[in-house]
C-alpha cells in the first residue's frame, strides 16, 4: 500500500478519558503554544503560511494567507471566530474531534489568536451537539484554570478570553458570513462580500474565520514547523487531514492521512464495500461537491487531483453508496436538505431550491416528464453562480453530476419509481418492509 | 390575531413571568450578556435560556428578551422563527430526531421514521398527547459513520434500528433514563438542554466516552499497523523561559525567509469579489459570464 494513515490530530483519541487537560498534556499537548508564546506573532503566521496549510472547511484556501489578510492594527480589537458549525451533509470530523480532544481544538484557538493579535475569541458550535458542547465548555475552564487562557497567558503578557457560543440549527451557518450575522445574534443569513471578514467581520472588526481542524493543525505545526508538515500530503495540497467515510462500507469511521491518498486506499483500509457488492457512486467532500463513481477511487484525494477530476475535495467527507442505491432517491433527499436550509436571502436559491425539489420528488415518483431532465440541468444553470452565497451552488452539484453519469436513471423516473428499481429495504443495513413502497408501486 | 391559526387550537400563552423568575432569569441574562463585546450576540443563547424556562420561545420570554437587549419584539421573533432548535409551541420532554438526510435515511433511517412515526402516532415536529416526545425529521447531524442516528435531546444514539429506536421511545415515555452512545451518561429533560445550551454548564462534561468505535478506527488501525505520521524534527519537550521574546530561531530553522508584519499583504477589500474561498471555479466562470451579460 503506498500510502499509509498518518495520526496527529487522531493519535490519541482512544486514550482513557481522552478529552480532559491531562490527558492531551500527556500526550505532548500545549507544547506548540509555550513554542509559538516564545516566537514573535508575525513568525507564526509565517510558519502557518510555509506549511501550506489550506482551509479544512472545505474550500481550502490558505490558512496563514488568511491571517495575513488582516490589516495593521489599528488599536482596535480582532477576532477570531472558529467555525465548529458542523453540518454539510456527510461531514462528520470537527464534532467528534471535539467531543474526544477539544483541548486541540483550544491550544490551536490560544496560538492562533496570539498570532494575529486576537484578544477575544469564540467558537460557534452547532446547537445540536449537547455533549460535544459541554466538551468544549469544560476545556475552556480547564484551560483557564491551567493558566493557557486569561490573562498574562504563561506569564508571557498575552491575554485572551474564548467564548463557546451554541447555534440553534441553521446549516447555512456554516457560510462564514452569516456565521457571523448569527453571532451578533442575527438571522444567519450571508452578508455581501467584499468587505471580507479579515477587514470587516464581527462587530465589523478585522475578524478571522476558521475551521475547527484547520486550527486544531496548527499546535502541530507550531512543534514540528512547515516542512515537518509538509513531510506529508503532495506539493500543493501539505499535511495530513481527516478522511470520513460513512454508508456502504464496511468499517465506517475516521482515518487521519496524507492528503492525496485515494479511496482505493482507504476503502482496503475500511475492510472494503459492505458484503463485497460494487461501489456506485461517492462524494469526496460532502453533498455539495459533484459526486464520483468507481472510476475515481484512484483519483488522489488532494484539492488539485479532485478538482481536475470534477469534484472538489470539500470536507473529505466520503459518503460511499453500493449498487443498490437509486442515485434519484439520493439526490432528491439532498435537495430536500438543500430547500430546507436555503436562509431565503437570494431569490436563486430560495425558489430555485424549492423547485429542484418538486422536479426530482417527480422524478423519485416515476412521474417525471421526457423534459424534466433538461428542466433540472436548466435551473441549476440559473442557480449556479447566481446566488447570494455557496449554498445555492452546492444544492446544485449532486443533480448536475448525477444527470452526468447516471442519466439513465433518471430517465426512468418518467415512467418507474426509484424504489422499485431500487427496493429501498437492499440498501439498509436491516431487513424491513418499506411502507411507502407498497404505496407507491402502483401509483402511476 | 392571524398569528394564532397555525397554533395548538385551545393553546394559550401567559404574558409575562412572576418577579422572582423574571429576577433569576434576569441575572442569567446578564451573565450572558457578559460573554459578548455586544449585548445584542446574547441573543442566541438567550432564546434557548427562555426554552429551559418555558420549554418553547413563549410570547414572554420574546418580550423578556426584547425589554432585556433594548430591542423590538418583531426583531426577537424574526431571530426565534429562523432556527430550527426555537420551538414555537411547547415541546415534549424528549425530542426525539431521527436523521433522514441522505446517507442515514438510505443506511435505513427513513424505516426508523416511518416506524416511530406509525407508533407514536405522530407526525414531524408534532408531540405526543402525554407530552414525553417530540418527534422530529432532522437533518445530518455529523454522525455519518455511526449511521442510522437518532438524536434525543442532540446527544447521540448510533446505530439504530426499527427495533433500538421503539425500546428507546418506549422508555422515555416510560419515564425510564436512557443513555446515549456517546453523551452523558442519561439524557437529560428539553429544558436542562436548553440551559446547557445557554451556556450554563450541568457539570457532566466528563460523563460517557470520549469515542465511539467509527471515531477511532483508523487511529486504532494506525497503531496495529505500525502507521505513524513523521515524528516532530529535534522531538524534545519544549521548556524555554516564555520570558524571552526574541525573533523566533523556530521561524528561521522552518526556513522561513521573511518576517513580514501581520498587515503586509494588505486589505482583502481589494480583492476580487469571488476567490477560490469564497466560490467554485465554475461559480467563477458563471459569475463572469454573468458580468459581462450585464455589461453588454
Amino acid at each position: 500500500m503506498a500510502t499509509t494513515l498518518a495520526p496527529v490530530l487522531t493519535a490519541h483519541w482512544d486514550a482513557d478519558r481522552s478529552w480532559t487537560l491531562e490527558t492531551y498534556e500527556a500526550g505532548g499537548g500545549y507544547r506548540g503554544l509555550r513554542r509559538a508564546l516564545n516566537m514573535q506573532a508575525p513568525d507564526v503566521v509565517t510558519m502557518v503560511k510555509d506549511s501550506g496549510l489550506r482551509g479544512r472547511g472545505g474550500a481550502g484556501f490558505p490558512t496563514g494567507m488568511k491571517w495575513g489578510f488582516l490589516p495593521a492594527p489599528d488599536g482596535g480589537p480582532r477576532y477570531l471566530v472558529v467555525n465548529a458549525d458542523e453540518s454539510e451533509p456527510g461531514t462528520c470530523k470537527d464534532i467528534p474531534l471535539m467531543m474526544a480532544s477539544p483541548q486541540h481544538l483550544i491550544e490551536g484557538v490560544i496560538i492562533t489568536s496570539y498570532a494575529i493579535g486576537c484578544h477575544h475569541a469564540f467558537i460557534y458550535v452547532r446547537g445540536e451537539v449537547l455533549h460535544v458542547y459541554r466538551r468544549l465548555l469544560r476545556a475552556v475552564e480547564e484551560a483557564r484554570a491551567a493558566g493557557y487562557v486569561g490573562s498574562d497567558i504563561l506569564g508571557s503578557g498575552y491575554d485572551l478570553e474564548i467564548t463557546v457560543h451554541a447555534g440553534a440549527g441553521a446549516y447555512i451557518c456554516g457560510e462564514e458570513t452569516a456565521l457571523l450575522d448569527s453571532l451578533e445574534g442575527l438571522r444567519g443569513q450571508p452578508r455581501l462580500k467584499p468587505p471580507f471578514p479579515a477587514v470587516a467581520g464581527l462587530y465589523a472588526r478585522p475578524t478571522v474565520v476558521n475551521n475547527v481542524e484547520s486550527i486544531a493543525s496548527v499546535p502541530g505545526i507550531v512543534v514540528g514547523g512547515a516542512d515537518w508538515f509538509k513531510q506529508m500530503g503532495t506539493e500543493r495540497s501539505t499535511g495530513h487531514g481527516l478522511f470520513s467515510l460513512s454508508g456502504h462500507v464496511t468499517n465506517p469511521g475516521q482515518y487521519e492521512a496524507p492528503l492525496g491518498i485515494t479511496l482505493r486506499e482507504l476503502l482496503e483500509m475500511a475492510g472494503g464495500m459492505r458484503g463485497g457488492r460494487a461501489l456506485k457512486f461517492w462524494t469526496p467532500g460532502g453533498s455539495s461537491t459533484p459526486i464520483f463513481t468507481a472510476e475515481h477511487l484512484d483519483v488522489p484525494l488532494d484539492y488539485e487531483s479532485v478538482g481536475a477530476a470534477g469534484s472538489m475535495l470539500g470536507t473529505r467527507a466520503l459518503q460511499i453508496f453500493d449498487e443498490t442505491t437509486s442515485v434519484v432517491r439520493a439526490v432528491t433527499r439532498w435537495t430536500e436538505f438543500y430547500k430546507h436550509e436555503s436562509c431565503g436571502k437570494c431569490t436563486p436559491c430560495r425558489e430555485g431550491t424549492f423547485w429542484l425539489a418538486q422536479v426530482l420528488q417527480r422524478i423519485e415518483r416515476g412521474q417525471g416528464t421526457s423534459a424534466d431532465i433538461d428542466l433540472l440541468l436548466d435551473l441549476c444553470d440559473n442557480i449556479l453562480g447566481r446566488a447570494f452565497c455557496a449554498l445555492g451552488d452546492g444544492a446544485t452539484s449532486p443533480i448536475t453530476s448525477a444527470v452526468q453519469y447516471f442519466r439513465e436513471e433518471f430517465e426512468a423516473g418518467c415512467h418507474t419509481p426509484a424504489d422499485v428499481l431500487f427496493p429501498p429495504e437492499r440498501s439498509a443495513l436491516f431487513d424491513y418492509r418499506p411502507r411507502s413502497g407498497a404505496q407507491l408501486a402502483g401509483a402511476h | 390575531m392571524s398569528v394564532e391559526a397555525g397554533r395548538t387550537p385551545g393553546q394559550t400563552h401567559r404574558t409575562a413571568y412572576d418577579e422572582q423568575t423574571h429576577a433569576r432569569l434576569a441575572a442569567d441574562a446578564a451573565q450572558i450578556i457578559a460573554r459578548y463585546p455586544q449585548e445584542r450576540s446574547a441573543l442566541l443563547p438567550m432564546l434557548h435560556l427562555v426554552q429551559s424556562e418555558d420549554g418553547y420561545v413563549s410570547p414572554r420570554g420574546i418580550a423578556f428578551c426584547a425589554a432585556t437587549l433594548g430591542i423590538s419584539t418583531a426583531e426577537v421573533s424574526a431571530v426565534a422563527t429562523f432556527y430550527t432548535q426555537y420551538k414555537r409551541h411547547p415541546n415534549g420532554e424528549y425530542t426525539v430526531g431521527v436523521c433522514t438526510n441522505t446517507l442515514c435515511a438510505i443506511m435505513g433511517g427513513d424505516a426508523i421514521w416511518e416506524h416511530l412515526s406509525d407508533e407514536l402516532g405522530i407526525g414531524h415536529d408534532e408531540t405526543t398527547d402525554d407530552g414525553a416526545i417530540t418527534l422530529e425529521r432532522i437533518e445530518c447531524n455529523a454522525a455519518c459513520d455511526y449511521a442510522p442516528v437518532v438524536m434525543v435531546n442532540w446527544e447521540f444514539f448510533d446505530n439504530q434500528t426499527p427495533e433500538s429506536a421503539d425500546e428507546l421511545v418506549g422508555k422515555l415515555r416510560a419515564g425510564e433514563p436512557v443513555a446515549p452512545t456517546r453523551g452523558a451518561d442519561s439524557v437529560c429533560s428539553f429544558k436542562q438542554m436548553s440551559r446547557v445550551l445557554a451556556g450554563f454548564p450541568d457539570g457532566r462534561a466528563d460523563e460517557g466516552v470520549g469515542a465511539g468505535g467509527p471515531t477511532v478506527r483508523g487511529t486504532v488501525l494506525a497503531r496495529e499497523n505500525g502507521w505513524e505520521a513523521p515524528a516532530f524534527p529535534g522531538d524534545e519537550p519544549a521548556e524555554e523561559p516564555v520570558e524571552t521574546k526574541t525573533a523566533s530561531s523556530s521561524a528561521a530553522a522552518s526556513g522561513a525567509t521573511a518576517t513580514p508584519k501581520a498587515g503586509d499583504e494588505q486589505s482583502s477589500a481589494e480583492r476580487p469579489a469571488a476567490t477560490a474561498a469564497d466560490s467554485s471555479a465554475a461559480q467563477q466562470e458563471n459569475k463572469q459570464a454573468s458580468d459581462e451579460a450585464k455589461e453588454s
